[in-house]
């Protein structure tokens, strides 16, 4: 018998009885579209996550003064005496020196304070970032309307804001046309003179969430720290994303030398990007592995009906299969047949189910975007081939024995079977 | 002489729990190409047992059986398979067309196990007119009466020239008209065709019919009754 008419006749035989056969394959189509979807809505949180720090560049690193066992300097140190130094400015332009630090690109050095932005009775409190005009370039951040920061604002102690949009939305009502107003920061008169284009939720805090003040204003006016030149936080922009290793090592030996630290006992810590993405990545691969694979479970379930059905299937034919081999059926006839028809059902259902997982994904995706979250659940074509070899070796596995067994009947007792 | 079948001291054992059953004791025969013999015997006689045996459905635990020139004892089950299908055609009791396919279709499916690829519709469809049911061919079982479910079992037993047609209570489930018509049937086309006819039967009348009658009990022919009014041997 060749393989076009056991697909026929198999089809056949699941149309004779289609109550059974519809169950059989929903079992499957549950089970793959789970895996589909559960794949796509955990590739979808991994590419959001990933691409909102991609966002903020690749070849970003943070330097904040401490270690993180130890905390911000001037808490409680087990070390004799705190030496810790904080980062200064001076640190800033020591790591700006081309010569000193050649893989690095732009240094942005900026102190962060929070403060509650007033306009026309209107509140809202956020970041206050003091920051420096390199900022804009060493951040990734685009301007909507005004200008940003620059060196004249830096020099002249100027009172002169940039908004992100959500602050501007916050005490506006708007985010554009903003430019020339006079807010008051902390009760202290700002003009606004530039609003940031929205980049979407970060994971560290919405940028768009936050005024940007210049650097000199902010440490004198603002946000006072206990030395003039004190630092929170060093932006350092990597020439490319390869040599962030280099920036890494550079950026140590610069600190070290001039904190005059022992080895081993560094005063500051460096963060990469690529840290928080490899991090992000790993909890969220563990995140789709864990979901894909309790979806997975509820394939395996559907496996076992198809099984399950077939031996039903195989004790309700075994008249069937006697008069069949009666006739001439071989036993690898039999076994075609009915592993035709365990995979026709498993393939049905996985074809359904690939459909069905995609509306689920879609409609999630969907739902995301109508609630304002920046999430697209990705439907992978690894995922489809994964739950469709699963799901025809889940058909063929779990055929196997309800049709070996029909294919190892004696056609005499088959044959006299009621 | 040209036989169909020979048998020689068949025998075959059961075994049904630590109990050996003898359902053949050694029966030895022969049947002549295009004979019509009749197997009768009470119940437990190893009539079934020798139906079986002689469709392939079964080997005997002992003796040799050879079957339009083939020895059949040794053989594994593929090759039964493939003696079935090419030498014999069975029709049994119930019917056992399959009520998903048309009469087409259900005389059709020794055809798909020979591996016949070309024809099989036209091959189908003569069988079909020489039982008679050349208007009810896309009709399913259920659309048809008894008699008529087998004369479709007929034509599929006749499809492919088997050597011989076998025959298991072919009138058992049919009223006595009905029963008649099929017995007529099948001596028309030995006669037409010349396929050597066995029918296992309880109905003296259908063994009257037959020119010979072998006649089974326990598990051995029994020669007291000797009935031989056909050609000589």
């Amino acid at each position: 018998m060749s393989f076009t008419q056991a697909i026929f006749e198999a089809l056949e035989s699941l149309n004779g009885n289609k109550m059974r056969s519809g169950l059989t394959v929903l079992g499957i189509v549950i089970g793959v579209a789970a895996v589909i979807a559960m794949l796509a809505i955990g590739n979808g949180a991994q590419a959001s996550i990933t691409g909102s720090i991609s966002s903020i560049g690749t070849n970003l690193l943070f330097v904040f003064s401490g270690t993180p066992q130890q905390g911000p300097p001037g808490a409680g140190d087990s070390r004799s005496g705190n030496n810790d130094r904080p980062l200064t400015l001076a640190d800033a332009d020591a790591i700006a020196d081309p010569f000193a630090a050649p893989s690095v690109e732009m240094v942005a050095p900026a102190i962060q304070g929070s403060g509650t932005l007033t306009f026309a009775g209107e509140n809202s409190t956020t970041t206050i970032s003091g920051v420096t005009p390199d900022y804009l370039t060493v951040r990734n951040l685009e301007l909507a309307e005004g200008e940003f920061i620059n060196v004249e604002n830096m020099n002249g102690y100027m009172s002169v804001v940039v908004l992100g949009p959500e602050s501007a939305i916050a005490i506006f009502g708007r985010a554009d046309g903003v430019v020339g107003e006079t807010i008051r920061i902390e009760g202290q008169p700002f003009r606004v003179i530039g609003v940031l284009v929205a980049k979407g939720g970060g994971a560290f805090g919405s940028e768009d969430n936050a005024a940007y003040i210049s650097f000199t204003t902010a440490q004198a006016r603002l946000i006072k720290r206990s030395s003039r030149d004190q630092i929170d936080v060093l932006y350092v922009q990597a020439i490319t994303a390869e040599a962030v290793p280099q920036v890494v090592d550079e950026v140590s030996n610069i600190l070290r030398q001039r904190h005059d630290t022992p080895i081993g006992a560094d005063d500051f810590t460096i963060y990469t990007q690529q840290d928080f993405l490899s991090t992000l990545e790993t909890i969220t691969g563990v995140l789709t592995i864990f979901l894909g694979g309790i979806a997975g479970i509820s394939l395996l379930v559907g496996g076992i009906g198809i099984m399950n059905i077939m031996l039903v299937s195989v004790t309700e034919r075994t008249r069937e299969i006697g008069l069949r081999k009666a006739l001439g059926a071989r036993k690898r006839d039999i076994l075609l047949q009915f592993l035709t028809e365990s995979s026709l059902l498993s393939l049905i259902g996985g074809i359904i189910g690939i459909m069905f997982g995609w509306l689920i994904a879609f409609v999630v995706g969907q739902v995301a975007t109508a609630t304002g979250n920046n999430f697209t659940p990705i439907v992978g074509t690894d995922a489809i081939l994964l739950s469709t070899s699963f799901s025809a070796i889940i058909g063929l596995f779990f055929g196997i024995y309800p049709a070996s067994r029909a294919a190892n009947l004696e056609p005499v007792e088959a044959l006299r079977y009621e | 002489m040209d036989w169909v079948i020979e048998a020689r001291e068949l025998t075959k054992t059961y075994k049904m729990g630590e109990i050996e059953v003898q359902a053949l004791r050694g029966v030895s025969f022969n049947i002549k190409r295009g004979e019509i013999v009749s197997i009768m015997g009470p119940s437990g006689s190893g009539k079934s047992t020798v139906m079986n045996t002689l469709g392939c459905l079964d080997r005997p635990t002992s003796g040799e059986y050879i079957l339009d020139g083939e020895s059949v004892a040794d053989m594994d089950d593929d090759q039964l398979a493939s003696v079935r299908n090419r030498k014999v055609g069975f029709v049994f009791q119930s019917f056992n067309l399959l009520s998903r396919l048309t009469a087409l279709g259900n005389v059709e499916l020794p055809l798909r196990y020979a591996g016949l690829t070309e024809g099989r519709r036209e091959r189908a469809k003569a069988a079909l007119e020489a039982v008679g049911l050349s208007d009810r061919m896309t009709h399913r079982p259920y659309e048809l009466s008894g008699g008529q479910q087998q004369r479709v079992a007929v034509a599929r037993a006749l499809v492919n020239d088997p050597a011989m047609i076998m025959a298991d209570e072919p009138t058992g489930n049919l009223d006595s008209k009905v029963g008649k018509e099929i017995i007529n049937l099948l001596l028309k086309l030995n006669k037409e065709r010349g396929t050597t006819l066995i029918i296992v039967t309880h109905d003296p009348n259908i063994a009257a019919q037959t020119e010979r009658v072998i006649r089974l009990r326990d598990g051995e022919i029994d020669s007291s009754v000797v009935e031989n009014k056909g050609r000589e041997k």
